[in-house]
């Protein structure tokens, strides 16, 4: 059983320094109840490996915005200004790194996989420092896996064992980093019974989900 | 016709029945307006769904639901939603029909560059090196010309998205097949002669004795 704890506690078990998964896709499916709580606490040093930064203010941007982050590893920065401002100005290191990439990297971190191999990134600058592999005659990057210490995902449905579901276009990363993290944080819309989540339909079973955010008052 | 119209209009001749389509962001989202009647084409976004279409009336919109712009959307009867890892398996491993990117610049070899501008525009790649890589069918849908410079060069001065070649180029001027033996230009917008085409492009153009109006 897992007992739902405050988004204040939860980002209390973030520690300075560590590296964070955070789920969401331009901040749908991001935990902004944590989020807040975190930019609350005044987190700093933090490296955030999600998709994207979202915008200012915003999912992984209100992080930025609060100066919680030293590190981004992320597919794309594109609609957060101010990210591209501090990452010029040298404030916060960004590492840029193809969509799919990502989500294998991190898939490989959860699969306990040494790595992965795909023809994204061959023959461009990603390809810059890795080791090219042949595979029936076709070039391949290998890629290493990513792991972090601790996984912020936004869930559907939760139950008290922590399994979860999650809903359309808000699953994304999530689900991916959940296998990735030694300390795996849920915050769900909602919570029901155990047992009211039909097997079928779990898709991150509550084994791995070592702590659960309250739902929302 | 305004310009994006016309490259929005000409993309969805490409579509075929009965394929999985990934539209990129901005011009390439135009496409799915004019997907001929009767056609059935299921859209990839790539932030988790197949079979999606247009924002719903407003109050009707899920904040769960949207595509990779962030922008709403709805889910039509059928569709199918995954984690990102599912979302670019589907990209790479030969399942995607075809993609449909903006562009930046295009070489004289059907090298596409659409992610950054060093110094000016650091939008990350974002899915479009995974898109370029494993689409089956990779059409870039852009303007000819920014702000008067051509944007189809002889060789790319920004950095390649994927070291593979695409398969068209649709603008508002001209359909462009990247070959073997250079840019073909197959097709000239209405109204638009190969001499105005010529002189927009910086690429050498292969111009073959009939070059037919877009069938739009």
């Amino acid at each position: 059983m897992r007992e739902a704890i405050s988004p204040a506690a939860a980002a209390a078990l973030v520690r300075d320094g560590s590296t964070v998964m955070v789920g969401g896709f331009m901040g749908v499916g991001s935990p902004h109840r944590v989020i807040a709580a975190l930019v609350e606490r005044g987190a700093r040093d933090l490296t955030i490996i999600g998709n994207d930064a979202a915008r200012p203010g915003h999912g992984i941007g209100a992080l930025i915005d609060a100066g919680c982050v030293s590190r981004c590893i992320t597919s794309h920065i594109g609609l957060n200004p101010s990210l591209q401002k501090k990452m010029i100005a040298g404030e916060v290191q960004v590492d840029l790194v193809p969509q799919g990439t990502l989500a294998e990297r991190i898939r490989a971190g959860g699969a306990g996989l040494g790595g992965v191999l795909t023809p994204t990134g061959v023959g461009t600058v990603v390809q810059d420092g890795k080791q090219l592999v042949k595979v029936d005659g076709r070039d391949f990057l290998l890629e290493l896996p990513l792991r972090a210490d601790v996984a912020l995902l936004r869930c559907y449905e939760a139950d008290y064992y922590g399994n979860l579901t999650y809903r359309l276009t808000a699953r994304n990363f999530n689900p991916i980093m959940a296998m990735a993290a030694t300390t795996v944080i849920a915050e769900p819309d909602e919570i029901v019974p155990i047992g009211l989540i039909p097997p079928d339909h779990v898709c991150t079973p509550g084994i791995i989900v070592t702590h659960l955010v309250e739902r929302p008052h | 016709m305004d310009p994006k119209e016309i490259i929005a209009r000409r993309v969805a001749l490409e579509l075929r029945n009965n394929t999985l389509v990934n539209l990129g962001i901005g011009l390439p989202t135009l496409v799915s307006r004019y997907v001929p009647a009767g056609m059935l084409v299921a859209f990839q976004s790539e932030n988790g769904i197949i079979g999606f279409g247009a924002c719903p009336p407003e109050g009707m919109e899920d904040p769960n639901l949207t595509d990779a712009g962030g922008g709403f959307i709805s889910a039509l009867p059928g569709a199918y939603a995954f984690d990102s890892a599912t979302s670019f398996a589907l990209i790479r491993g030969g399942h995607l029909d075809m993609t449909v990117l903006g562009g930046l610049q295009v070489d004289a070899k059907g090298l596409l560059a659409n992610w950054l501008v060093p110094g000016r525009m650091v939008a990350g790649m974002g899915g479009a090196m995974d898109l370029v890589a494993g689409a089956k069918r990779v059409i870039v849908a852009m303007q000819h010309a920014a702000r008067g410079e051509a944007k189809i060069v002889p060789e790319l001065t920004l950095p390649p998205t994927a070291a593979r070649p695409v398969s068209l180029v649709v603008t508002d001027l001209a359909v462009i097949e990247p070959t073997e033996a250079g840019l073909v230009l197959r097709e000239r917008a209405p109204d638009v002669q190969v001499a105005d085409i010529v002189a927009a492009t910086a690429a050498p153009l292969i111009i073959p004795d009939t070059v037919p109006e877009m069938r739009l």
